[in-house]
């Protein structure tokens, strides 16, 4: 679906992108995570098409993005951060006219079964500009996914979501992954989310790919060792273990009843995460 | 299925439509007719009593006229270009980027919405015009058909000028700030309020490049009888001329527009919006 080589962007005399690899493969759910201005919304640009790159080569379902047409147009769900625009539309006239643009390549998603999906099922008569934060990004995404895309891009989309409405964009997302097939490549800043909803997490640090793998994976390349902590008599110990169901299972046969506070820890995307994006600063 | 390209067009209608029923419930752009109707009326009521220099023309009968096809000018001009900087900064037009063939109907769009709206304040001037002014109601069908071939005429010969300083504004601040600039000096020379005849002669000459001069002529040469023709240049209405300089500037600004909106859009992408969008939070902050 998605083929990047050696991509780089250059601003000025600032290198963003210093040579970008990897691949997304049909139906993954990929995220891609890193600090601010590691290069994570120019690289989406560059993919949705809506930004030239400086060097490297790009494929986006088999089309350089630069020469996307409209019939590959159709084919990309886009996911903008919205502001004011469309103020005085209601939501479902402003879905409904979105979707009919794509009708000369498929059908579209019915606009009452997606304003319900998204969860805007009583604010579908609403002006849009009378909607909250929150709402107008569930409607970003329901104008999204209008046109039943094969390939879905959303820049940061769960910003400014409370975690109700968090819960139900990753619900909306397995949906779309498991029952539509759709491939989809996200940015966030949130570790909990990446976990949750990527097959594959890619960590973009300085211009440059610094991880690619599952959660797992991740965190196994960083830390193969767990955390155990305890207590005996007021006094807290640490302990780092490959085994910590042996370690633990000593600690029993050697303490009994007097092991307290007995907490086991693996590494969390969040260590992998900061073990990662630390050694490429150091 | 059908040609997506057509098919866009079609939605632009369509879209236009939405958008011209929205504006006629919005109290700012209704409000706006509305002060503009009057503002009109009160000129009209108190030139009632002058005449033209030279002439028995009541100077409201030349009046009227010349503030229609200012009008037709000014809705191509400064509402095409104030729209488009406020729809680039606000993602309207990143919105439709996304969609296949959006820019295609986004542009049908706002052409076709702009005209509704313009001939809607054109059509309350008119009618509210007539009441003070009742000898143009003698014009005729004829007369009335070549207002509104100048009024379009007018419109396709400044909206895509619009289209172009709108593309390339930085804000829709200074994208305003500049036609409005540009179309107070053009009226001033144009002659809109007075017969353009009293002005020096380069003023003349310069007025007549301009769109704005021969809307107005086209649209007094339609209402006014033809002894009226002593107030313009010449002494007479050049109703050729003035066709051939609007069509003039119509097909040179449709050459040039679409390169330039084509390489604005490219333009557009979430982060050239975001900033533009920090800008404008500090404008209001």
């Amino acid at each position: 679906m998605i083929e990047v080589r050696d991509l780089r962007m250059t601003y000025g005399q600032t290198n963003v992108l210093k040579g970008v690899d990897f691949t997304v493969r049909r139906g993954e759910v990929i995220v891609l995570l890193g600090p601010n201005g590691a290069g994570k919304t120019t690289t989406i640009e560059i993919l949705e098409g809506f930004r030239m790159r400086s060097g490297g080569e790009v494929s986006v379902l088999g089309v350089d993005p630069a020469r996307g047409d409209e019939a590959w147009r159709a084919r990309v769900g886009v996911v903008l951060q919205s502001w004011r625009d469309h103020g005085k539309w209601k939501v479902r006239d402003l879905l409904h006219h979105m979707g009919r643009y794509y009708e000369p390549y498929r059908r579209p998603l019915d606009t009452d079964e997606l304003v319900a999906a998204v969860g805007l099922g009583e604010h579908a008569d609403q002006r849009i500009s009378r909607l909250s934060g929150g709402q107008r990004r569930r409607l970003d995404v329901a104008i999204g996914i209008v046109g039943r895309p094969e390939l879905l891009f959303l820049d940061e989309p769960t910003a400014g979501f409370d975690p109700h409405a968090r819960r139900d964009f990753h619900d909306l997302m397995h949906r779309l992954s498991d029952l539509e097939e759709t491939t989809i490549l996200l940015t966030t800043h949130d570790l909990d989310e990446a976990e949750k909803l990527a097959d594959r997490i890619l960590i973009l640090n300085q211009g440059a790919i610094v991880a690619d793998g599952s959660a797992d994976q991740l965190a196994r390349q960083v830390a193969r060792e767990a955390q155990v902590r305890w207590s005996v008599g007021g006094e807290h110990f640490v302990h780092a273990t490959d085994d910590a169901t042996g370690f633990v299972r000593g600690l029993f046969a050697q303490y009994g009843e007097a092991v307290q506070d007995l907490e086991v820890r693996r590494a969390t995307l969040e260590d992998t995460y900061m073990a990662m994006v630390m050694k490429e600063e150091r | 299925m059908t040609n997506p390209t057509a098919h866009a067009a079609r939605l632009g209608l369509s879209r236009a439509w939405i958008e011209f029923r929205h504006s006629l419930r919005d109290p700012q752009e209704m409000g706006f007719n509305a002060f503009f109707t009057v503002a009109v009326v009160v000129v009209l009521f108190f030139q009632r009593d002058g005449t033209v220099e030279g002439t028995s023309l009541p100077l409201a009968a030349f009046t009227l006229p010349s503030v229609i096809g200012m009008m037709a000018g000014f809705n191509g001009l400064i509402s095409t270009v104030g729209t488009l900087a406020v729809e680039r900064e606000d993602g309207t037009l990143l919105r439709c980027k996304a969609l296949p063939h959006g820019m295609a109907g986004y542009l049908v769009g706002r052409a076709v919405g702009l005209s509704l709206s313009g001939l809607l304040s054109l059509a309350l001037i008119v009618a509210a015009g007539l009441i003070l002014v009742p000898s143009l109601t003698g014009a005729g069908l004829g007369g009335w058909l070549s207002v509104l071939g100048f009024v379009l005429l007018g419109m396709a010969a400044t909206q895509p000028w619009g289209a172009i300083v709108g593309s390339l504004a930085r804000s829709p601040q200074g994208a305003a700030g500049l036609t409005m600039l540009t179309g107070g000096v053009l009226t001033a020379i144009s002659g809109i309020f007075y017969p353009i005849t009293a002005l020096a002669g380069w003023m003349q000459a310069v007025a007549q490049v301009f769109p704005l001069y021969w809307l107005g002529a086209g649209v007094r040469s339609g209402l006014l009888p033809d002894s009226a023709a002593a107030a313009e240049i010449g002494g007479s209405w050049r109703p050729g001329t003035a066709v051939a300089v609007l069509a003039a500037w119509a097909v040179a600004g449709f050459l040039l527009a679409p390169p330039i909106l084509r390489r604005m859009a490219r333009r557009e992408s979430g982060s050239a919006m975001q900033a533009r969008r920090e800008r404008a939070m500090q404008r209001i902050g």
